[in-house]
């Protein structure tokens, strides 16, 4: 089954409690999937610092020291902030590439879960509630949000293959549904020098929206390629630094609801996901259509 | 008001039993509607705070009246047989799934598959309906005031279809015997369903159902009725590319 959530908000005066509102968000469609959980929250994107987050399975013996380690690898400033088996690191925005190759050598068993200007995520195997706890998601703030809670359906349960993806600079997307076309796509993918980390289905998802658009493609025009190049069952949410979009399949079996309001654009795949927002009673509520591409940009 | 000048829908109203589920589990509302027997006093229900809550009244199997306030999730009023349950909101996936008799009004729009092989009964959508509406319906009746998604009455076997806007695509596909009458415009026709004359048998019909469904300011006369071409009820091997 799967539940998908995303929050995008228009009104500054709520994104103290996004993270809050997310969260309860993902709670309320714990049932839809108790395998694994994950949220991407983007903050206020910083032209000065990039963050990187980070995930280790024994994250004392990971992060201890590292951000001296790395500081000296790359020769520039770095902050580390750990939360549970996450951290996010904090450097300057053209060392982040030499950052990933410095953690590469100084801790081959951690994990790049993404980075970029704004996002930060934070994924772990266990149900909605216990993630976001682990992660405080709720006191998180941000401009805009997405959430997934799993049942593994094409790969394994493991930190890796819980949501959301992230393969690209602040790009990131959850999945409800299963690709039959998966492995046929990684290989093209791969061909085009892509690489990758599971092998999920929504990985690949992921990381045909970022080779699209790598390729010059905007989001809009990215999410349109799934329609007619990815196979099988899916509603995509996607996040980027500044925007948040949904596609769903021509067939669109798994579910959608959306709502709209001066303060907010909201994706549930339920509408039980959506009930306790702020006006949700005079929202415009809406199931958006079959093969057609919603976005929205700050 | 004096009790004794109450019509007797307002009697019902004034002792419906309320069900707060806020305050209390959808398994105790379930549980005290299946408890229902002929005759009981209980005719009125209300359902407050369903907050998307999935199977809200389902199974319901007397001649009872359920108001539910708000909007609720998967498969409300599901297999109803007898009940006159009405939504004042919107309702998920599966609304009156395999319903048997009696009647549904959504106030609001329905997500998927609403009336899915429902035997009997009738069920009102007064906004819109998603896809695969009526899919495998087999004798319900289902009037939409507002438009319904692709697949609609897919492999339809009997009972009415009335749709006052617009079908999406492949509607009826593989259909049987249900009517199914639009007076919008069909995004496209799935196999074996096609367009067929309005007969004064079906504009009667049609009236009828317009009439039971409190629909006003429409004639019959502008619907259009589709239905099955008959060819793909036994294999016919030059029929195979219309499977």
């Amino acid at each position: 089954m799967c539940g998908i959530v995303g929050l995008f908000l228009k009104d500054k005066a709520l994104e103290p409690k996004l993270g809050a509102m997310l969260s309860e968000m993902l709670v309320s469609l714990s049932d839809r999937g108790p395998d694994s959980a994950g949220i991407a929250i983007y903050g206020a994107p910083s032209k000065n610092e990039a963050k990187i987050t980070i995930q280790s399975a024994k994250p004392e013996r990971d992060f201890r020291g590292l951000d001296v380690e790395l500081a000296k690898a790359i020769g520039a400033p770095v902050s580390l902030a750990t939360k549970s088996t996450h951290a996010v690191i904090r450097t300057a925005p053209d060392k982040v590439d030499a950052a990933r190759e410095a953690l590469q050598t100084l801790r081959p068993d951690i994990r790049i879960m993404g980075a970029g200007e704004a996002v930060e995520i934070y994924k772990e195997v266990g149900l909605p509630e216990a993630v976001v706890d682990r992660f405080d998601v709720r006191s998180m703030t941000g401009t805009h949000g997405i959430g997934h809670t799993r049942m593994a359906t094409e790969s394994a349960v493991t930190t890796m293959g819980a949501h959301p993806f992230s393969t690209g600079a602040d790009q990131c997307l959850v999945h409800n549904g299963s690709l039959s076309n998966h492995n046929n796509v990684r290989r093209e993918l791969i061909r085009d020098g892509m690489t990758f980390e599971t092998e999920n289905d929504t990985e690949v998802a992921a990381a045909y929206l970022s080779n699209r658009m790598a390729h010059g493609k905007n989001l809009g025009e990215a999410l349109e390629g799934t329609l007619s190049d990815l196979d099988g069952f899916f509603t995509f949410v996607v996040g980027t630094k500044n925007g948040f979009g949904v596609v769903r399949d021509p067939i669109a079996c798994k579910p959608a609801v959306m709502a709209e309001t001066d303060q907010y654009v909201a994706f549930g795949s339920e509408y039980r996901a959506l009930t306790k927002l702020p006006g949700i009673d005079n929202a415009r509520v809406w199931e958006p259509e079959p093969a057609t591409v919603y976005f929205w940009e700050h | 008001m004096p009790a004794t000048t109450m019509s007797k829908a307002e009697r019902d109203q004034s002792h419906a039993r309320v069900f707060d589920l806020s305050q209390q589990s959808l398994r105790e509302l379930n549980q005290a509607l299946h408890k229902l027997t002929p005759g009981s006093n209980e005719t009125a229900w209300e359902v407050l705070n369903p907050k998307g809550s999935h199977s809200v009244a389902v199974g319901v199997d007397q001649p009872v009246s359920i108001d539910v306030r708000g909007s609720v999730g998967y498969y409300c009023a599901g297999m109803n047989d007898g009940a006159a349950i009405t939504v004042h909101g919107s309702a998920g996936p599966g609304v009156g799934e395999n319903m048997m008799s009696g009647s549904i009004v959504i106030k609001g729009d329905a997500s998927q598959y609403a009336g899915a092989t429902g035997r009997g009964g009738l069920l009102v959508i007064e906004g819109n309906a998603s896809s695969r509406c009526g899919i495998s319906m087999k004798g319900i009746d289902i009037v939409v005031h507002g438009n319904i998604g692709h697949m609609s009455a897919f492999m339809a076997q009997s009972g009415n279809l009335v749709v006052l806007g617009d079908a999406g695509d492949a509607l009826g596909d593989s259909i049987y015997e249900a009517r199914l009458f639009v007076r919008g415009k069909v995004e496209s026709l799935g196999a074996d369903c096609i367009a067929k004359e309005m007969r004064p048998e079906h504009i009667e019909l049609l009236q009828g159902l317009l009439d039971k469904a409190g629909v006003t300011g429409v004639k019959a006369s502008e619907f259009k009725r589709y239905g099955s071409a008959r060819k793909l009820y036994n294999f016919n091997i030059d029929n195979a590319d219309a499977y």
